[in-house]
């Protein structure tokens, strides 16, 4: 974990709730796809964390849902301003166990770390089966971003506008090596449910400090209490306790 | 040169800053950070005889200036923290530490605070009984002078070492509270916990904390803290710690003044890990700007 002051690059809305925020800065603090960052914004009290979509050299791209003050006000910012970020938090996935045809599971704006996680797969020689599921076409992104990566590509849509009806579990392939899945906790429970073979899952909770000190953002796991920020966010379907 | 060092209880610190239990952990995280040994002391996770998971979550909320925590004592039980958390801590830590204790009955606090007292490198036991967060137990010792003498008694009876009783704010009289505690033994007080406290989140319209309330921190809290620390001064001759939305160096000389000894950092660590250090390191130039030479002279100074 590394706290530093990173500059704005970019800032952009993809859709009408998803935005992308480009900062310069020490980005090597984030060693792992699926890490996330905890950003300081002017008088707020507790950091917002969000979740690491790119980390290229000094570039760290972050993908955010506007959900309230904190991401309003991220939003509201311009190119050049800085944030006080702690940067590298939490494990991230672990690509060891992917085999060669890994399966990516994003909802929403859960996608936004599995983009680092293609990449690095694709980076060791696999190939990643990408699906993703929103609510509707107008919130569809990085769909091409993933196939540009040489992924296949799967969008399911609930209301059906966009790609296959349902949601990322009515769209899951035949036939793949592993699963990694990010996204809310009812489609986690569901991809839990119904995804064959062994994953991991990207959880998300509110949090105090983002760096293990204050036990506020604990889930049980079979391994007893575990941290969301820093025994996570990331754990193996074998630890999870449903 | 100033001088920073103050006294707790007959042992000297190099500094009066001490990270809050519950803001710290049990050191390590923040040693990946820096050498912790730059602080005066920590207070460790609140500890109780048995494991805990603590409440449902969501267990933390935002407030302006400040935060609500309900995370309900979550920590590893007495067993854990003495065969685990204390030798790690050994490695990266090297000063008397304080072990924050907590518990449901009186025989849990005399249990837990007699097997942390044996520990050499405990140098205080931190006595909560102000946990806002927790049912049963914690704050309900806190709120009646009589029940906190019954704590501080039995816990006197199985230790060796400085027992400092930590308040909660959630009274009508917090001196009366401190003045049974010490006319029960105890040899400090510490004060305050958090504030009890709520939200509600409008998308749900239901509490936003899964404990429906919790504990109000930061530096939101700050002037009341510092009001019942002056007031708690006026009414006990043993050592204050004051705490309660400290952010800054400038907080940490405000608080003694009121009459603290000694001065815990909690709602900063959370936001910034190195809040507690950069704290510790700036008191000597604020010492200065203010013509203070020795910290400890200024303890109670703002008293008639």
């Amino acid at each position: 974990m590394k706290k530093a002051l990173f500059t704005i690059q970019k800032n952009e809305a993809l859709t009408p709730t998803a935005w992308r925020m480009v900062l310069t800065g020490p980005a090597g603090a984030v060693t792992a796809p699926g890490q996330f960052v905890n950003i300081a914004l002017p008088g707020l009290f507790l950091r917002r964390p969000i979740s690491v979509c790119d980390a290229d050299g000094d570039a760290l791209t972050l993908l955010y849902k506007v959900v309230g003050k904190g991401t309003e006000q991220m939003a509201a910012m311009e190119p050049g301003e800085t944030l006080d970020v702690l940067a590298g938090l939490g494990n991230g996935f672990d690509t060891a166990p992917a085999g060669e045809r890994p399966l990516l599971l994003g909802g929403g704006i859960g996608a936004a770390p599995l983009y680092l996680l293609a990449k690095k797969l694709r980076a060791e020689g696999k190939e990643p089966q990408v699906v993703l599921g929103f609510n509707s076409a107008d919130e569809v992104f990085y769909a091409d971003k993933f196939k540009a990566l040489g992924c296949a590509v799967t969008v399911a849509t609930a209301d059906g506008s966009f790609g296959v009806k349902g949601f990322v579990t009515d769209a899951l392939p035949d036939k793949y090596t592993y699963y990694y899945a990010c996204g809310p906790e009812a489609m986690l429970r569901a991809v839990f449910a119904k995804a064959e073979g062994s994953g991991q899952l990207s959880f998300e909770e509110r949090m105090g400090c983002g760096f293990g000190a204050c036990m506020g953002c604990t889930r049980e796991t079979v391994h007893g209490p575990k941290r969301v920020c820093k025994d996570g966010p990331v754990f193996r379907k074998e630890e999870i306790a449903w | 040169m100033v001088n920073t060092a103050v006294d707790l209880c007959g042992i000297e610190l190099s500094n009066p800053v001490i990270p809050a239990s519950g803001t710290f952990g049990y050191g390590y995280e923040f040693a990946e950070l820096y050498d912790i040994n730059c602080l005066g002391t920590f207070s460790f996770k609140g500890t109780t005889r048995e494991p805990r998971f603590g409440n449902p979550t969501p267990r933390i909320a935002e407030s302006t200036g400040g935060m609500l925590n309900a995370v309900g004592l979550q920590n590893p039980g007495v067993d854990a923290v003495i065969t685990e958390e204390l030798p790690k801590l050994a490695a990266v830590f090297h000063k008397p530490v304080m072990a924050n204790v907590s518990g449901f009955s009186v025989e849990d606090y005399a249990y837990t605070c007699e097997r942390l007292d044996a520990e050499p490198q405990v140098g205080w036991l931190e006595v909560n009984i102000s946990c806002p967060n927790v049912h049963g137990g914690g704050m309900s010792f806190g709120t009646d002078p009589a029940a906190a003498a019954e704590v501080v008694k039995a816990v006197k009876a199985v230790t060796t070492k400085p027992v400092i009783v930590k308040l909660t704010p959630n009274v009508t009289d917090i001196a009366a509270m401190a003045r049974a505690c010490e006319a029960a033994g105890a040899d400090g007080i510490s004060l305050i916990n958090t504030l009890q406290a709520m939200r509600i989140d409008l998308k749900t319209k239901k509490p936003l904390l899964a404990n429906v309330t919790g504990g109000l921190s930061g530096p939101a809290v700050f002037p009341v803290a510092l009001r019942m620390v002056y007031q708690v001064y006026e009414a006990v001759s043993i050592p204050i710690m004051g705490m309660g939305g400290v952010s800054s160096a400038e907080d940490v000389i405000e608080m003694m003044l009121a009459g603290a000894a000694a001065v815990e950092v909690g709602a900063a660590n959370l936001r910034d890990p190195f809040a507690s250090r950069d704290i510790a390191a700036a008191l000597p130039e604020v010492m200065d700007k203010y013509g203070i030479q020795n910290l400890k002279d200024i303890i109670g100074g703002a008293h008639g």
